[in-house]
């Protein structure tokens, strides 16, 4: 891997990880930065600077439950999905390729004004203030949210979720592939 | 080459449709727009290992397809919005080798004998299309067995006393109960209901060379990493081993080729982007009732009833939060459901009576639990109560629903017809969906809804709610799923959330009121055969699945003679 972070700036980073840690914050367990959901977010946003893009994790399993660790191979994408992710990621950008139902603005254009918004002393701001600038951002917050949830909760190999602790705090095995449940399990409290 | 049959769309009914054929000798060529995830071609026997538990790739990038950037589609509620009021996932039914089979949890009731008559059993409603099916259930009885044994389905003959006559047992035992569904099936029968184990397409048993389904949860919305669910596979699989099938991924069809009397095959665009011709004896089109009047429509095809009476099944949604947690993220997403709520009772009789409505059926309600972490987090507001609400896990670990697929009547003005401006990435209009529900729906829902909540209170909720997708004015709604009026965003919004989608070439004996016969051939062009939903006369409440892959495969076994 490399240096964290991949695509972000070092000084939108840190906003990006402030507002993580407003929205879910660390009580007597890890929040999403303890989690790793800015690295998360940050990852997906440069996506396409590894390859395979890290869009989809392989099958069947983890490896966490027995099976083969086949999560950590992400699949080659078709010119076609590559083309859309590209589109979601990065936009349109005036690529007559992408434009058929006109311009897209990608995620990485809504992160760089979206964190530029909050501010560049956004980390530094008392936690009222961060949560004010936050509600004033409304439709940036909500796609926040939406990808702070998605690290903090989804399979590590995505880059958030450190070492599945926030499925431990809500015990949550997560993937049990091949393992699975037995009837007992599935029936009995 | 000239091929006996291109079958458009590998989901249940383009792959019965190759099943059946090939068996007959027939030559097939399967045409599946989505990637393949499902099964080596050349090598059939070998299933391939991309599916996962993973909430990530399955539920929020669009693994399954459509992506909605790419294959948009549009939404309004009438012409009143104009030529669109959304642009993007409408109803995004998986587009992927195995189709809709893939992501669903493998719930396949049959229909009941009423469901093929509904015009003779109940009569007419106002503003409704309501008619009879060209086939009946009797005729369709040994095309359900078949295909029970073909896909394998788990379920106990004898366990829902309104199901109708079968002439052998389910294949395979029903599976393991989830624990929440048993305590809501002990307590809805407390209220006089009936629920019993669903028949789900999930191995219970290993059968046709595929394993046990291992319980692991990630069921609904999921492919199966180890094949254990009855997704097309078994279909796929029989179809490739005659040698006489190839199947074409990745390949988007363009356009039914005709000569005025017939038609000649298909135009296709294939990964390469490179379009070529396919010469064809016959084609059957199982693209899904949103993608199949579309590809008939960029044919150029004229019947006026294309697209129409398109149903959705309308959802009553009924929550209750539990003080004991649920686990269901162990089992099979749904094990129990009950039919009562579409038997026309004095009750239900009443209800239609002061709504001033001839009759009004609801649906079969399935008992399910609460989804996956990703989805559960973004129900609650972000803030310092945020890991609190996780960890106590009201709309998850704690939550239980009864959901109940409301029958949708059809509506000529319901409809799939082709966007005027937006399209694929392809460059082809997409298909536009103009869909409101029918006061039958809101009244059904309003009756039939409160029942569970009183079940939900038995249970020991300790908080209840009630809310319908799609969400609409006059239906009752007090949700936390999402916003009211005309909001399109999040799960519960004013496009409908059921998968299951039916009509749009409806059949008959009638030209002048059906686009195809009860054999699925159109009436027009003898040799293009429908193989999917789109057929339905009307929608019943019962999930579409088993009853259109029994019809792909009578219409089949026709075609072959």
């Amino acid at each position: 891997m490399s240096p964290v972070p991949v695509w972000l700036s070092d000084d939108e980073f840190r906003t990006l990880s402030a507002a993580c840690a407003r929205m879910i914050p660390a009580d007597e367990t890890a929040g999403a930065v303890e989690a790793g959901a800015p690295e998360y977010i940050d990852a997906m946003l440069g996506a396409f600077l590894v390859d395979p893009p890290r869009i989809w994790a392989g099958g069947p399993s983890s490896g966490r439950f027995g099976g083969i660790a086949g999560f950590s191979r992400f699949h080659q994408l078709t010119a076609l999905d590559e083309l859309a992710w590209r589109m979601r990621i990065e936009g349109s950008l005036g690529v007559a390729e992408r434009e058929f139902n006109g311009p897209v603005i990608g995620w990485q254009q809504i992160y760089r004004d979206g964190l530029a918004r909050l501010g560049s002393d956004f980390s530094e701001m008392s936690g009222d203030e961060q949560d004010a600038r936050l509600r004033a951002a409304e439709e940036f917050t909500a796609l926040l949210y939406e990808h702070c949830c998605e690290g903090m909760y989804g399979a590590p190999e995505y880059g958030g979720n450190r070492e599945t602790v926030a499925w431990r705090a809500i015990d949550f095995l997560g993937d049990v592939q091949p393992r699975g449940f037995s009837d007992a399990e599935v029936s009995e409290p | 080459m000239t091929v006996d049959a291109v079958i458009v769309g590998s989901g249940p009914g383009g792959a019965t449709a190759a099943d059946v054929l090939t068996r007959a000798g027939w030559s097939v060529t399967i045409i599946e727009k989505g990637r393949n995830h499902l099964i080596d071609p050349d090598n059939p026997s070998r299933l391939a290992q991309d599916y996962s538990n993973d909430e990530i790739k399955f539920m929020h990038r669009h693994f399954l397809g459509p992506d909605p950037l790419i294959e948009p589609r549009t939404f309004r509620l009438s012409e009143d919005d104009g030529e669109r009021s959304y642009v993007g996932a409408v109803n995004s039914i998986p587009s992927t080798v195995g189709g809709g089979g893939t992501h669903a949890d493998g719930k396949v009731p049959r229909f009941r004998p009423e469901d093929f008559r509904l015009y003779s059993s109940h009569g007419p409603v106002d503003d409704a299309a309501v008619a009879d099916w060209p086939v009946d259930y009797d005729e369709l009885e040994p095309y359900y067995a078949e295909v029970e044994r073909l896909i394998g389905v788990a379920g106990t003959a004898g366990a829902n006393p309104f199901a109708a006559w079968r002439s052998a047992p389910y294949p395979m035992p029903s599976g393991a109960p989830m624990y929440g569904a048993v305590l809501s099936s002990a307590a809805a029968e407390q209220q006089g209901l009936h629920p019993y184990p669903a028949p789900t397409a999930a191995n219970s048993v290993p059968y046709d060379g595929r394993p046990a389904c291992n319980n692991c949860g990630h069921c609904a919305y999921f492919g199966c990493p180890i094949h254990a669910k009855g997704d097309p596979v078994a279909m796929l699989q029989h179809a490739l081993s005659t040698g006489r099938a190839e199947l074409l991924s990745e390949t988007f069809v363009s356009r039914v080729n005709t000569n005025g009397r017939e038609a000649t095959g298909v135009d296709v665009i294939g990964p390469d982007g490179v379009e070529r011709t396919l010469g064809a004896r016959h084609v059957v089109i199982a693209g899904g009732a949103i993608e199949t009047p579309r590809l008939l429509l960029l044919s150029g095809l004229e019947h006026p009833l294309i697209g129409r009476h398109l149903m959705m099944h309308f959802q009553t949604i009924n929550v209750g939060i539990m003080p004991q947690r649920l686990h269901a993220h162990r089992g099979r997403s749904v094990t129990h459901v009950h039919d009562d709520c579409m038997i026309v009772d004095d009750g239900a009789r009443a209800a239609a009576r002061a709504a001033g409505l001839p009759w009004i059926r609801g649906g079969l309600v399935e008992h399910g639990g609460g989804g996956h972490p990703v989805m559960e987090a973004q129900f609650y507001p972000w803030g310092p109560r945020h890991r609190k609400l996780m960890a106590e896990s009201p709309l998850r670990d704690r939550l239980w629903a009864f959901i109940m697929q409301g029958e949708d009547l059809p509506q000529a003005t319901n409809r799939v017809d082709l966007d005027p401006a937006v399209r694929d990435v392809r460059g082809y209009p997409v298909a536009r969906i103009t869909f409101k529900p029918h006061r039958h729906e809101l009244v059904a829902s309003a009756h039939h809804g409160p029942r569970h909540i009183r079940v939900l209170e038995d249970m020991g909720a300790t908080w209840t709610a009630t809310t319908t997708s799609p969400l609409v004015e006059g239906a009752v709604t007090n949700s936390p799923f999402g916003g009211a009026g005309n909001n399109y965003r999040g799960p519960i919004s004013a496009i409908p959330a059921s998968r299951h989608v039916m009509g749009t070439t409806r059949m008959g004996t009638d030209p002048a009121t059906s686009v195809v016969d009860g054999y699925g051939r159109m009436h027009d062009l003898p040799n293009v055969v429908v193989a999917d939903s789109s057929v339905f006369v009307t929608s019943a409440g019962y999930g579409p699945t088993l009853t259109l892959v029994a019809l792909a495969a009578r219409a089949a076994a026709a075609l072959a003679g």
